[in-house]
């Protein structure tokens, strides 16, 4: 490789004002209020990680034909529109019509739910901190799957393996910003170490509320909604306006091994009542049949 | 057996040493690294691999993102965002971070296709063929068409038998051979390019206004705006990166505003969003006028000395207000306007614009005498009844808040907040910048919209300053070049006039210089670029003994503009024709027409990357699909040749706000793929090659060309910047570069391609705009280093209006140019768009007859103007009024509420057959029908629909509907529906959306429909074309077409088509693109 090539081995650097290097924790911090629906990150992320375009069919959902996230889409953009009607346009008395733009991706858990679900190892954590399905270990069992409480993780028709955003894996390793955030026209995705994230984050958080929009506040981050159920935190971390369910984001995610007690409580109750109900009514049919 | 047993050996420890179960039983976390594979563990980006990258511009939108290509064994393998551009700064839009998917695209074509006229296939040709066959058809039609003179001797020496559509998507360099050969070498005058159809309004209002007809400012300098307006424009989605920086303004507090018909997602990221009625921008930007002036909030300070608000008009003249919508000097007989009574008092001022002297056979060099005799009258209290401030202030009385309101749909009190913020941020401190783009072009009253934001800017102090001015958003990749050097046919290089053949004094070169010399400004030096000019394409043939050459120019003999040039095909007066890299069936209006036209050509020769809707029409077409026609019956002999894209080829794109940027060729296009360069040179050296024997007059120019350009490697492609040395100019015949402007003379010791581009490569091995040195974070903010950008290098123009007129900024925070009076010159980080050591007190000796630059006082920064002023009142160069008045769309649902004239006087409708138009509120077609683009999709769209990563994003076409409406019809989202014109139908889906609303004018609901115009046939992601519903109408300034306000009907529903008149033969029927 000829030398004045290297530069970019320290491009994120330039990009996103971070030296990456193993051993610190890095994640995203999607920032909604600077959105512009472009979609950039869906096709950059689809660009660097080869991955296919999907159905090629009109959703009719405002202009969010992706959908969702799944197994070849790892970044997708949702569209909220919160228009009024045209009655009460008329006079303009204020309040303003929103259409609402979020680039959703895995949240890269810090108590990730797929990586415990996981039985090969496959899902593991790497020296970035960024949760990742190791191609060359996953068998397709896709007990992480269910596992996931922000249905990210999804099995691809086509080799029957696990696949989400690897927080473009490969990238970090040679100094690169992920594609999805250095794409972003707008810096609404955001890469850096979590803990200048979340500094940058909070302070976003009151230059908005300076500015009068009250509503805002973080997903994700330690204690906020999203991190929730043990999760812990997510690393891939939102700014929101709204409720997360105008989103599609679980209000309360938690992880499945959070509900044991109460999934194995609420079985044993359901068993025992079932059982109680077979007694009475065994008993009572013997009862009859006795007579 | 050692061996394998070695190996499994190996495998055996390596899978337990990587396994990740005993790692964990060692006591490894499995939420740690415990569990990293091979794969893992080898994993690292695949740029590592490359063994090329390369510098190139984004080939889509007109913003310049620079992109890195990196390549491997002379493939590409990734595309992504320069990190070091100061516009894009490594980011991109989905169209640009498509890149490599574009390039590597295996539909892309690879081999000529022909096909024979009469026939129902297409064959693979070899490229030397075909460019043989294309060089002996040229050579035919032109020899069949060309004219030497016309009836009564006047020579014009030009075809019209052969048009060429496209440049914009082009290099400079690509842009500037197809003028020379073309134009100057073939005779061709119906020469032609997007930027008719996409910025045709803003040379014409911007240089009539401030005399430059391009963005006063660049994109980056929005991040210094305390207010930005986004009229026009939908600049968020089609123009994400340059949004950027508004977001990066807003985030500093500016206020954000978006005017428009629907809310978008740039209205989601404004402060406001006024809604109004599509077309109605006049009534809207009339009303701030109205509230500027009344409640005297203009920068006053700027205005006085900067404009022409104080100066006085001929005493004639009448304004609309007071002739009910007309102004004085309205001719019924010709259709067009006398000018005389627009002119200053007892002086005729003549406009910085090329085309100042269309319409009229008059002399202006006889009229203009006297701008070398005194300023310009003027009043400084501006209490003469008639000087402009009192003009402005009667003409724009009636537009009312109220008024604002009836006329646009726009509540009222969102109007009046969109003009506090105007005016609350300017003065000294404070700069405002409005951004506007096609959506203040597509209309027949777009070059008075523009205007209007001229004159709002001017009053507000707004131009030429930090922050403010107004960027026009361009929409291809060199749209500003194929403009600045213009596959247009009404201009030569640099908006140097083409001879217009019924101008007498066009008739000899001495006249046409006496006649288009401007006595005053900067102008004056235009004897020195129109003989250069000459000199650059005749070399030594040209001198003073043969008029320079100046009769082998083409000369017009009226409007060959893209809409004229579609109907002159339906005519048969065109037959052959050029599509470079133009997708005419999807962007031309009224596309049935056009279909039409294509089929009538004798020949047509396709240069794309894809095949295009203009290539299969004969196929697929509307005529064919509906059983109009059989496609055997179509004549047109058809060559589609694959084209390369940039990081193919070398070359410069001028970006929107004239940055000339430079791209590398990373690789070589796939299979025949070429340059338009390699394509025009070789084109260029077989004609001149074919009529070298030949002695005819006729055929000097073709002869005398000159047209050697090295070429290089194995495919003999042309060294790009031997044709960017020649439009930079150098001396004759010494040929050492120009290092400037002021090295141009008129001796014909120099040479120059296109002037205003003099200094782009200031010395043999310096391309400087190659040069990618942006200012760090903690620089000026200008980025002289990175590229160029005309005039001289200069990124703020008029910037000697960011000084008051004694040289001191107007403030320190809105510092940018100062006079020094130590060093006896103008200081900043920015080139100076003045002369760089004219005193700030100079005043013009009016005793001696100052001529030039010399005529222009050291406080009158506007060097293109006669008078080196603004103006707010422009005396001369646009056709239907010295200033903006609303008039309706040609096709509206309602009657003019302004005045009685209900569209523009000098709009062009071209009524004929296939072209009818709707009356007036006609209730066949109540709705407003309004076309736009959308971030995912690049206009025609084949580029964008052909690559699945973009086609899937938005993967049909559809409509967006106000819920009401679809209510009313009974239509459910998704359902088909039929928009209906008299000009066509098309089906398509329904997008049920609030976004676009029902406005109530005059009492009446108006809706509005709106529709993407991005899908055809070809590609992933289809639908129909929606400029089959437009019409062929235009703005009288410009032929602008009217695409963003029509009428339509809108019915739920699918098409019922008529069965082809073809034969079911061989089971080819639905197989079209069956080759040999």
């Amino acid at each position: 490789m000829d030398q004045q090539l290297t530069p970019y081995t320290t491009e994120a650097e330039r990009t996103a004002g971070v030296r990456i290097e193993p051993g610190k924790r890095y994640g995203f911090f999607t920032d909604t209020t600077v959105c512009i629906g472009c979609k950039a990150c869906e096709v950059a992320c689809k660009e660097w990680n080869q991955l296919p375009a999907e159905d090629m069919s009109l959703t009719g959902m405002s202009y969010d034909n992706t959908g969702a996230l799944s197994a070849t889409t790892w970044r997708h953009v949702a569209f909220i529109e919160q228009v009024r009607p045209a009655q009460d346009h008329e006079r303009d008395d204020g309040v303003p019509d929103r259409w609402l733009m979020m680039s959703d991706v895995c949240k890269h858990c810090a108590n990730a739910p797929c990586l415990d679900a996981c039985p090969t190892g496959a899902i593991f954590r790497t020296e970035f901190d960024t949760v990742v399905v190791q191609q060359d270990i996953c068998n397709g069992c896709g007990y992480c799957v269910p596992a996931c409480p922000f249905g990210v993780v999804a099995i691809d028709d086509c080799d029957g393996k696990a696949h989400k955003c690897t927080l473009c894996y490969d990238r970090l390793k040679g100094g690169l910003e992920p594609a999805c955030a250095k794409v972003c026209p707008t810096d609404s995705i955001r890469f850096g170490e979590l803990s200048e994230l979340d500094a940058v984050a909070r302070e976003r958080v009151e230059e908005l509320k300076a500015q009068g929009v009250e509503e805002a506040y973080l997903y994700g981050t330690p204690d906020a909604p999203g991190a929730t159920g043990g999760l812990g935190r997510l690393n891939a971390f939102f700014l929101l306006v709204d409720r997360p369910e105008v989103y599609n984001l679980p209000s309360a995610p938690t992880r499945p091994s959070q509900r044991i007690g109460a999934a194995l409580g609420a079985g044993l109750v359901a068993f025992a009542g079932l059982a109680a109900a077979a007694v009475t009514l065994l008993a009572g049919t013997r009862n009859g049949g006795g007579r | 057996m050692t061996a394998n047993r070695q190996t499994l050996g190996r495998r055996a420890a390596s899978f337990l040493r990587d396994w990740s179960l005993p790692r964990q039983l060692r006591g490894e976390d499995h939420r740690s690294d415990a569990a990293r594979s091979t794969l893992s563990e080898r994993l690292r980006p695949r740029l590592e691999h490359a063994d090329h990258v390369g510098v190139s511009v984004c080939p889509y939108c007109a913003v310049g993102c620079s992109v890195l290509v990196y390549a491997e064994d002379g493939r590409i393998t990734h595309v992504e965002g320069n990190p070091e551009s100061p516009i894009n700064a490594g980011t991109l839009c989905p169209k640009g971070a498509t890149l490599f998917s574009l390039m590597s695209n295996p539909d892309r074509l690879t081999k000529v296709k022909y096909r024979a006229p009469h026939s129902d296939r297409w064959e693979e040709r070899p490229l030397d063929w075909a460019m043989e066959r294309i060089a002996q058809l040229v050579k035919r039609t032109r020899d069949e068409t060309f004219v030497e003179a016309l009836p009564d001797g006047t020579k014009v020496n030009h075809t019209l038998g052969i048009a060429s559509l496209g440049g914009a998507t082009l290099d400079n360099e690509e842009n500037y051979l197809i003028k020379k050969l073309f134009g100057g070498g073939l005779g061709m005058v119906f020469i032609e390019n997007q930027a008719r159809v996409c910025h045709a309004n803003s040379v014409p209002s911007l240089a009539a206004s401030f005399g430059r007809g391009a963005a006063t400012m660049p994109q980056w300098d929005l991040a210094n705006s305390d207010c930005i307006l986004i009229m026009g424009s939908n600049m968020a989605e089609a123009h994400p990166i340059a949004f950027r920086f508004v977001m990066e303004a807003k985030r500093k507090g500016a206020t954000v505003m978006h005017v428009d018909p629907r809310f978008t997602r740039t209205s989601a990221l404004a402060d406001i969003h006024a809604p109004i009625r599509a077309g109605t921008d006049i009534a809207f930007l009339g009303g701030i006028i109205r509230y500027i002036l009344e409640h005297d909030l203009m920068f006053r300070d700027y205005v006085l000395p900067y404009t022409n608000i104080a100066t006085i008009i001929e005493g004639d003249f009448k304004d609309a207000a007071a002739l009910d919508g007309l102004f004085s000097g309205w001719n019924p007989d010709k259709n067009s306007y006398d000018f005389d009574s627009w002119q200053y008092e007892g002086v005729v001022v003549p406009s910085a614009l090329a085309e100042h002297y269309l319409d009229t056979a008059e002399s202006f060099s006889e009229l203009t005498g006297r701008l070398h005799e005194r300023p310009p009258p003027q009043d400084p209290t501006l209490e003469h009844p008639n000087c402009v401030y009192q003009i402005l202030k009667r003409h724009y009385a009636p537009y009312t808040p109220e008024m604002v309101e009836r006329v646009t749909g726009c509540p009222q009190e969102t109007f009046l907040k969109v003009a506090e913020a105007l005016t609350r941020n300017c003065g000294r401190e404070r700069t405002g910048a409005i951004c506007y783009a096609v959506g203040w072009n597509h209309h027949s009253i777009g070059v008075q919209m523009i205007r209007a934001a001229a004159i709002v800017q001017a009053l507000l102090g707004n131009i030429g300053r930090p922050g403010g001015g107004i960027l026009a958003l361009r929409g291809h990749c060199s749209i500003q070049g194929s403009t600045d050097i213009p596959t247009l046919y009404n201009m030569l290089p640099s908006y140097l006039p083409q001879p217009n053949a019924f101008k007498p004094q066009a008739r000899d070169f001495d006249s046409f210089l006496d006649d288009e010399t401007i006595p005053t400004g900067w102008w004056y030096n235009f004897p020195k670029y129109m003989t250069s000019l000459l000199r650059a394409w005749y070399g030594g043939a040209a001198g003073p003994h043969n008029g320079w050459g100046y009769h082998w120019l083409p000369k017009i003999v009226g409007d060959h503009s893209q809409l004229a040039l579609t109907l002159a095909m339906d005519d048969r007066m065109i037959r052959g024709l050029f599509l470079l890299g133009q997708n005419v069936v999807m962007g031309g209006s009224n596309s049935k027409l056009i279909q039409r036209g294509l089929g009538k050509l004798d020949w047509l020769v396709v240069r794309d990357t894809d095949m295009v809707e203009s290539a299969t029409f004969w196929q697929k077409g509307h005529a064919v699909r509906d059983g109009e026609i059989r496609p055997e019956e179509i004549g047109t002999e058809i060559f589609v040749m694959p084209a390369e894209l940039a990081g193919e080829k070398e070359g410069s794109f001028t970006n929107t706000h004239r940055l000339v940027q430079w791209h590398d060729k990373v690789v070589d296009g796939p299979g025949d793929s070429r340059s338009e360069l390699w394509f025009l040179y070789h084109l260029g050296r077989r004609l001149k090659a074919l009529y070298a024997d030949s002695t005819a007059e006729r055929d000097a120019p073709i002869r005398n060309l000159t047209f050697d350009y090295r070429t290089k490697g194995p495919r003999d492609d042309v060294e790009a910047e031997d044709v960017l040395r020649e439009i930079n100019g150098y001396t004759f015949p010494g040929r050492r570069q120009l290092k400037n402007l002021a090295e141009i003379a008129a001796d014909g010791s120099t040479a120059c391609g296109s002037w205003l581009y003099c200094g782009c490569f200031p010395e043999e091995s310096h391309n400087q705009t190659r040069m990618r040195e942006a200012d760090g974070p903690d620089g000026p903010g200008t980025h002289r280093g990175w590229a160029f950008s005309w005039p001289d290098n200069r990124r703020v123009l008029y910037n000697r209006a960011s000084a008051d007129p004694e040289g001191r900024p107007w403030s320190e925070r809105k510092r940018l140019v100062w006079w020094d009076e130590a060093k006896g010159a103008w200081q900043s980080h920015d080139g100076i768009d003045f002369e760089p050591d004219k005193r700030p007190d100079y005043r013009p000796d009016w005793s001696k007859k100052p001529e030039g630059m010399d005529a222009l006082r050291g406080d009158e920064p506007f060097i293109m103007m006669p008078d080196g002023r603004g103006a707010l009142f422009t005396a001369s160069g646009l056709k239907d009024g010295p200033l903006p008045a609303h008039y309706e769309p040609v096709e509206s649902p309602v009657h003019n509420p302004m005045y009685r004239q209900q569209t523009s006087p000098v709009a062009k409708r071209w009524r004929r057959p296939g072209n009818p138009l709707h009356p007036v509120a006609d209730p066949r077609h109540p709705h407003v029908l309004t076309t736009y683009r959308l971030t995912e999709h690049h206009c025609g769209g084949t580029p964008t629909r052909g690559v699945p990563h973009t086609a899937e994003l938005q993967p049909e076409g559809f409509a967006e509907i106000p819920p009401e409406l679809a209510e009313e019809l009974g239509i459910r989202q998704l359902d088909w529906i039929v928009l209906a014109t008299a000009r066509g139908e098309i089906e398509t889906r329904a997008m049920i959306t609030r976004r676009l609303r029902p406005f109530r004018i005059d009492g009446h609901t108006v809706h509005q429909i709106g529709l993407p115009w991005h899908f055809g046939w070809e590609g992933y992601a289809t639908g129909d074309i929606a400029n089959v519903l437009t019409a062929v109408v235009g703005d009288g300034n410009t032929s602008m077409h009217e695409n963003k306000a029509l009428t339509c009907a809108l019915r739920k529903g699918r098409l019922t088509r008529s069965l082809a008149r073809r034969p079911e033969r061989d089971g080819r029927r639905g197989e079209p693109w069956t080759s040999s």
